[in-house]
C-alpha cells in the first residue's frame, strides 16, 4: 500500500490501512513521517483514556467493559495495549485481547496490541503514533494499556488526557509502596476486585494517602472508584468519574496539570541524565583519573563522584 | 539514539496470530508453541480459546500480523480451515499472510487444506525449532 492510500483508508476508518498505518509508525519506516503529517489536521478529536496499574490488577478486564460502557452511548473506542518486549530475546507475548476478544468483530471497536520495543515508561515510542492513528481513523474513545512495571508507568501521561491507576487488594500493591511518580499523574483511581477482602481497606488507606497530599482549591482532587471488572460493577460510576474530569480538563481549555507536567519533566530528565549526560562522563579522562584514584586509596568512591560532579554543579550555578 | 532505532527497524519482529478456533477446551501446545515463538524473538499475539474464523481473521488483520498459525485438535480442520482461507481472501490478506495449520491432520485432508492455501501443516510434536525455522524462511513481509 502506498502513503496516499494509507491515508485515505485510515480517513475512511478503513481496519486495515490504520493497521497498516500503526505498523509503519511502529517499524519506524521511512513513510511514517509522511503518513502522521497528513493525518494531523484530521487529529484533535478523540479523548485519549490511559489505564496504569501492576500486571494482574485486572486493567484490560477494565478496558473489556469500559468498551461496552462507550459503545452503549454510541461511541466508537480504540485500544492499544502494550506488553513488555524481552529484552534478551526482542520477542513479546501480547494476551492483553484475550480478555476483550469477544468485541473483536464490533464495527465500532479496533484494538491493537504493542510491545514496548525496548521503550521504557509502560508504553511504546510508536504508542502516540498510533493514538494519533486511530484519532484521525474517527475513534472517540481511545484507551491505551500500559506495560504495569509500577512506577516507571509514567509516560502514558503524556498521551492521554485522563489516566486511570488500577489497584488491586492482594497484589502486594501496598498503598504506601506505590512510588510518588505514578500517584502524581493518577486522575482516577479504581480499586479493582472489590468482590474481595481487603478492598474497603485499600480504599481507606488510599484516602489517607491522598487526603495528606498538597492540592490548590482549583486543582482536580483524583476521586477512587471501586470496581469489579469481572461483573462491570462500578464501571458507570468510573465513566461519570472520567466525564467530570474531561469537562474540568475542558475548561482549563484542555491544558494538563502543572502537577503532571512536572512529574513528567523531570522523569524525561532523568532519562535523558542517564543516556546523555552519565556517557558524557564515563568516556571522560577525568572518570578514569577518578577511578585511579580510588584504586590507590587516595579518595572515597563517594568523594570520585563528588570530583567528577563539582565542574558541572559549578556550571549550573553559574546558569542560574 | 537514531542509530540503534533504526537497527530495530530493519530487525522488525515477526508478528504471529496464535489461535485456536472451535470447541477445544484447552491450549497448553498452542501456548507452548507461543512462547517459543516469543523466545525466537516474535512478537505472538495470543486470543485465547474459542474463536470463530471471523473473530480470527479481524484480528489478523487489526493486528497486521505476517502469520496465522491455527491450533486444532478436534478434528474440525474441515470446517475451520477453509472458511478461514475464505475470509482471508474476502479481506484481502490471502498469499500476504502466512497460514499455518497445527494439530493431527491425516494426510489426504493436509493435501486437500494444502491445495486451498495453507502454506504448511505441523503435526503434533513437531520440534518448535522447525515451526521457527520455517517461519523464517517463508515470511513475506521484511
Ligand atoms: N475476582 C476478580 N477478578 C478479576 C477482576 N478483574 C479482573 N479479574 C481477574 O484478574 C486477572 C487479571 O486480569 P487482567 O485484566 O488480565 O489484568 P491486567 O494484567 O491488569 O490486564 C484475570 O484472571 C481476570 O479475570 C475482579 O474485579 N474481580
Ligand atoms: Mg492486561
Amino acid at each position: 500500500m502506498k502513503v496516499e492510500e494509507i491515508v485515505r483508508g485510515v480517513l475512511r476508518g478503513e481496519k486495515r490501512a490504520i493497521a497498516r498505518a500503526i505498523s509503519i509508525i511502529e517499524d519506524g519506516l521511512p513513510e511514517a513521517k509522511a503518513i502522521l503529517s497528513a493525518l494531523e489536521p484530521h487529529t484533535g478529536r478523540a479523548y485519549v483514556i490511559g489505564i496504569t496499574g501492576a500486571t494482574g490488577a485486572g486493567k484490560s478486564t477494565l478496558i473489556h467493559k469500559l468498551i461496552q460502557a462507550y459503545r452503549r452511548k454510541g461511541l466508537k473506542v480504540g485500544v492499544v495495549a502494550v506488553d513488555p518486549t524481552s529484552p534478551f530475546t526482542g520477542g513479546a507475548f501480547l494476551g492483553d485481547r484475550v480478555r476483550m476478544q469477544d468485541l473483536a468483530l464490533d464495527e465500532g471497536v479496533f484494538i491493537r496490541s504493542m510491545a514496548t520495543r525496548g521503550s521504557l515508561g509502560g508504553i511504546s515510542d510508536a504508542t502516540g503514533g498510533a493514538v494519533k492513528v486511530l484519532d484521525a481513523a474517527g475513534f472517540d474513545i481511545i484507551l491505551v494499556e500500559t506495560v504495569g512495571a509500577g512506577q516507571l508507568d509514567i509516560a502514558v501521561a503524556g498521551i492521554a488526557h485522563t489516566v486511570v491507576l488500577v489497584l488491586a487488594p492482594g497484589l502486594g500493591d501496598d498503598i504506601q509502596a506505590i512510588k510518588a511518580g505514578i500517584m502524581e499523574i493518577a486522575d482516577i483511581f479504581v480499586v479493582n476486585m472489590a468482590d474481595r477482602p481487603n478492598a474497603d481497606r485499600m480504599v481507606v488507606d488510599l484516602m489517607s494517602v491522598l487526603e495528606v497530599s498538597p492540592f490548590n482549591p482549583s486543582d482536580w482532587r483524583p476521586p477512587i472508584v471501586k470496581t469489579v471488572a469481572l461483573t462491570g460493577e462500578g464501571i458507570e460510576e468510573l465513566v461519570e468519574q472520567i466525564e467530570k474530569h474531561r469537562a474540568y480538563l475542558a475548561k482549563r481549555g484542555m491544558r494538563p496539570s502543572e502537577k503532571k507536567v512536572r512529574t513528567l519533566l523531570l522523569e524525561a530528565l532523568r532519562r535523558a541524565v542517564v543516556s546523555d549526560i552519565l556517557p558524557m562522563i564515563t568516556k571522560s579522562a577525568k572518570f578514569d583519573a577518578a577511578v585511579q584514584m580510588v584504586v590507590k586509596g587516595q579518595v572515597s568512591i563517594d568523594a570520585g563522584a563528588e570530583l567528577l560532579l563539582s565542574s558541572i554543579k559549578q556550571a549550573l550555578r553559574e546558569m542560574e | 539514539m537514531s542509530s540503534a532505532k533504526k537497527q530495530r527497524a530493519s530487525a522488525r519482529p515477526v508478528r504471529v496470530l496464535i489461535a485456536k478456533p472451535g470447541l477445544d477446551s484447552h491450549d497448553r501446545g498452542a501456548k507452548v508453541v507461543a512462547r517459543a515463538l516469543r523466545d525466537a524473538g516474535m512478537e505472538v499475539i495470543y486470543t485465547g480459546l474459542r474463536q470463530t474464523p471471523e473473530q480470527i481473521v479481524e484480528t489478523a488483520v487489526q493486528e497486521d500480523v505476517d502469520v496465522i498459525g491455527l491450533s486444532i485438535l478436534s478434528g474440525a480442520h474441515m470446517t475451520w480451515v477453509p472458511r478461514v482461507i475464505e475470509l482471508m481472501k474476502e479481506k484481502g490478506i490471502f498469499g500476504e499472510v502466512l497460514l499455518l495449520v497445527g494439530g493431527i491432520i491425516p494426510e489426504d485432508d493436509a493435501k486437500a487444506l494444502k491445495e486451498m492455501g495453507v502454506d504448511e501443516i505441523f503435526g503434533p510434536g513437531t520440534p518448535t525449532d522447525e515451526i521457527i525455522k520455517y517461519i523464517r524462511d517463508n515470511v513475506r513481509r521484511g
